[in-house]
């Protein structure tokens, strides 16, 4: 039984500090393995970005591309749960936002909410949000707003804030 | 302790791995639609987003009029960090590496030394991360002055340069975020250098650090459970004992601590002492191996108690522990061959949990995860797991599109049957028009050029009327039959000569009502030939439009779809023979464990056997006496 005494001081002892525990044997071939992984990423990232182009050269032409992009306005507190787009009076998106949407959007990430494809000319956007005020009220706002289609792909920005707060309201301008 | 294992394990990588910055200000759709992904941990996506716009940016002549202009070095340090994060250490750095050696700031400079640094040490090269943490030179940004000491601490450490290391770790100890982590990291070097005097001292001090901060609470018994194990090693098992018992019951080093304490105990033959912290620790989750080994301890200080009896049912109640835990491990091993572990893991609503290779125990035929805590903490298992886990989303990713190009066929198809027979007709018509302009477009030109004539030089004639112009003819015609004639009368030619000059008379004090009428005419015109050159030119864009809808997508789209094919192929021998290393791994450690309480059983069942005869002889010899 005395071996038990050594042999758990060794245990111990394989719990003491150290800064990176490695399976060595294990180790070369894991790095190998993990430079492969690396260049088969670096690949499909590649076509990601090729295949993109050419879903967006063949579904939303140049000429005809309408986007839309969804932002929160800076130090808003505001929970927003969902957003609805309509446009020329046809619903064009509406989307609900999950915790990690909303994270991302409160930490200056834009979402592409709408790409689409309209003829060259005036347009009505009508934007609807839902959402949570800090204080636990729940409110809904619209906005209705025209903009001009011209020959070159178009980005709008919908910047939104809580009502009450800020500047506040739904604000809709050009990229 | 195995979730706080592997929360230590990568502490540091999380510590140095700084948010993507907030965009400020932000005039670059694209730039921030890559942080909307990144953000949510999506980081193929924001990669992709932010690596196209960049090589945009970097394609266009006038950049400076470019969104992305003002953000382009966030852009760059961001595409960095989405790299480093999404395990492309390859590639990660490059970008940085650009603003590193471009014309920037020095606050910028040392921003991007200090990502630079963060990459290499994250690539276990420690001698370029030292390089370009040596470039940091003059003005530091506040915000990353500590994380590049900490950072230049933990490389010294990494190359074994204690005594460096120690230096700038003294200089943490005031940070508010890195003095906790500083403090032990400070014992270690010490101890690594050999100072083992300074070693304690500061692991004492690390041990009794007054914090409510969960990782600090934790750093605080790491420091007391490593300064009692270095003090038990050495033989000064009365003096481990109040640092092991420093160590909250309730942490996660808790169970190290409990069966350490009780071995210092047994050393100073305190067995009663030590029957304490082990029969806390036998109640504990089994799969641990300082529980298991508690089983096993306890009755053997039963046995030094001469409390053989209890030491018996403890033995008995080890062996059944050690049978039932082999018998799990045993399932285990068999479930990995079966390939059910990496079933499990790549299963996506199981990942939706921050626990979730913990809870990767409570699936039916999964391996008891329990059991690969410290394999699944350790660095390369980490490594490969992810690559794994990142191999099962490229495939998944890769299928979806493989799976989208009959649509974009269908839709080319389509696009090409309802156009192909319209377009001879439609070229045709469009041809005899675009005659018709071009002619029109060269009268249009040749009045606007007589407009402008005639504003420099007036031409008064150009201005008559189709009747007057065939009056002048006929004038000059006559003009020139009476000077071949030699009878005509005077009275002739003056008659011509008056017939001319109320024509001239009229031509030239019309002369600027014609020529404003004229030019308004002219203007006219311009504003029609401009609406049929806008309507000419929409034909052309839509002409062009339509013939870019369904040609020239089939060899792209050839091409790509044998890439994504190759891909998956690709992709598919790199999971199997990732995949095959980690059940490996997890097998090894599982039959490691498994051997090992077999030994543990062994020792139970003779130390059961002799417990039993020593029970045995003490009843004999209480019932002999009188």
């Amino acid at each position: 039984m005395s071996n038990l005494l050594r042999n758990s001081l060794l245990l111990v002892l394989a719990a003491s500090p150290v800064l990176v525990t490695a399976q060595d044997l294990s180790g070369d071939n894991i790095r190998s393995l993990d430079g492969q992984v690396q260049e088969i990423k670096s690949d499909v990232l590649s076509i990601a970005s090729e295949l993109n182009t050419l879903e967006e050269r063949l579904l939303f032409p140049s000429h005809t591309q309408v986007s839309l992009f969804v932002s929160i306005g800076q130090d808003e507190e505001f929970r927003l749960d969902a957003v609805q787009l309509e446009i020329n009076g046809e619903l064009a998106s509406h989307h609900i936002y999950s915790f990690k949407e909303l994270d991302a959007l409160q930490n200056g990430g834009v979402q592409k909410i709408y790409t689409g494809n309209l003829t060259t000319g005036e347009h009505q956007l009508n934007v609807t949000m839902i959402g949570k005020l800090k204080n636990g009220k729940d409110f809904n706002e619209s906005g209705s707003f025209v903009f001009t289609k011209g020959v070159k792909p178009k980005a709008l920005g919908i910047t939104l804030a809580g009502p009450g707060f800020g500047s506040g309201g739904i604000k809709v301008g050009d990229w | 302790m195995s979730r706080l294992s592997l929360l230590l394990a990568n502490l540091l990588l999380v510590l140095l791995a700084a948010m993507p910055a907030r965009a400020e200000d932000l005039n670059d759709l694209y730039f921030g639609e890559a942080l909307y992904f990144a953000h949510q941990g999506l980081y193929f996506e924001a990669l992709e987003r932010l690596d196209t716009e960049v090589l945009q940016h970097k394609q266009i002549d006038e950049p400076e009029l470019d969104s992305l202009f003002v953000h382009i070095d966030d852009a760059k340090f961001s595409l960095g960090d989405f790299e480093l994060r999404y395990r492309m250490h390859h590639r990660a750095g490059r970008a940085i590496r650009a603003v590193l050696e471009g014309a920037v700031d020095e606050v910028v400079r040392n921003d991007a030394a200090y990502r630079l640094a963060r990459i290499h040490f994250q690539k276990q090269q420690m001698e370029d991360a030292l390089l370009a943490l040596d470039r940091v030179d003059g003005e530091i940004p506040e915000a990353i002055r500590d994380d590049i000491e900490f950072l230049r601490a933990n490389v010294y450490l990494a190359q074994g340069k204690q005594l460096e290391s120690v230096d700038v770790l003294k200089s943490l100890k005031n940070s508010d975020e890195y003095s906790g982590f500083a403090s032990y990291n400070l014992g270690i070097a010490y101890l690594q250098n050999g100072q083992r005097a300074l070693a304690i001292e500061q692991l004492d001090r690390a041990g009794q650090i007054q914090t409510r901060d969960a990782s600090e609470l934790a750093i605080r018994d790491k420091s007391n459970l490593v300064l009692g194990t270095v003090l038990l090693e050495n033989g000064e098992f009365e003096r481990s004992l109040p640092y092991l018992n420093r160590v909250r019951l309730d942490g996660p080093f808790s169970n190290q601590a409990l069966l350490s304490a009780g071995w210092a105990a047994m050393s100073v033959e305190d067995f009663e002492r030590a029957v304490v912290p082990w029969s806390i620790l036998v109640d504990r989750e089994i799969t641990d191996s300082a529980t298991q080994e508690a089983l096993l301890a306890l009755p053997y200080a039963y046995g030094k108690l001469n409390i053989h009896g209890r030491a018996a049912i403890h033995y008995g109640r080890a062996l059944d522990s050690f049978g039932a835990e082999i018998q799990k491990l045993n399932a285990s091993v068999d479930s990995i061959r079966d390939g059910k572990f990496l079933e499990a893991l790549v299963r996506e609503e199981i990942r939706q949990n921050k626990d979730w290779v913990i809870r990767l125990r409570t699936l039916p035929e999964t391996p008891e995860t329990y059991y690969l805590m410290d394999l699944l903490a350790s660095h390369d298992f980490q490594t490969g797991l992810q690559n794994y886990l990142d191999l099962a989303d490229l495939r998944r990713k890769l299928l979806t599109w493989g799976g989208g190009f009959d649509a974009y066929d269908e839709i080319v198809e389509i696009r090409t049957g309802h156009y192909e027979p319209l377009l001879p007709d439609v070229d045709e018509q469009f041809r005899k028009l675009d005659s018709r302009m071009r002619l029109r477009v060269e009268q249009h030109k040749t009045l606007v050029k007589r407009r402008d004539d005639l504003l420099t030089s007036p031409r008064p004639e150009f201005l008559a009327t189709p009747e007057e112009q065939m009056l002048l003819e006929r004038i000059a015609v006559l003009e020139a039959k009476a000077a071949m004639n030699f009878a005509s009368n005077e009275q002739t030619l003056v008659r011509l000569q008056r017939l001319k000059g109320v024509l001239s008379y009229t031509l030239r004090t019309e002369y600027h009502a014609r020529l404003t009428e004229f030019d308004k005419n002219v203007r006219n015109l311009d504003q029609a030939m401009a609406m049929v050159q806008g309507e000419y030119d929409e034909y052309v864009r839509n002409r062009q439009a339509v013939t870019h809808s369904f040609e020239g997508y089939e060899k792209p789209m050839r091409r790509l779809r044998a890439e994504v094919e190759q891909s998956v192929e690709e992709i598919d021998r790199l999971m199997a023979r990732q995949g095959h290393l980690l059940e490996v791994l997890a097998i090894e450690k599982l039959v490691a464990r498994r051997d090992h309480l077999e030994n543990y059983g062994d020792k139970a069942r003779f130390a059961l056997a002799d417990s039993y005869d020593r029970a045995t002889q003490a009843q004999a010899r209480l019932s002999e006496t009188p």
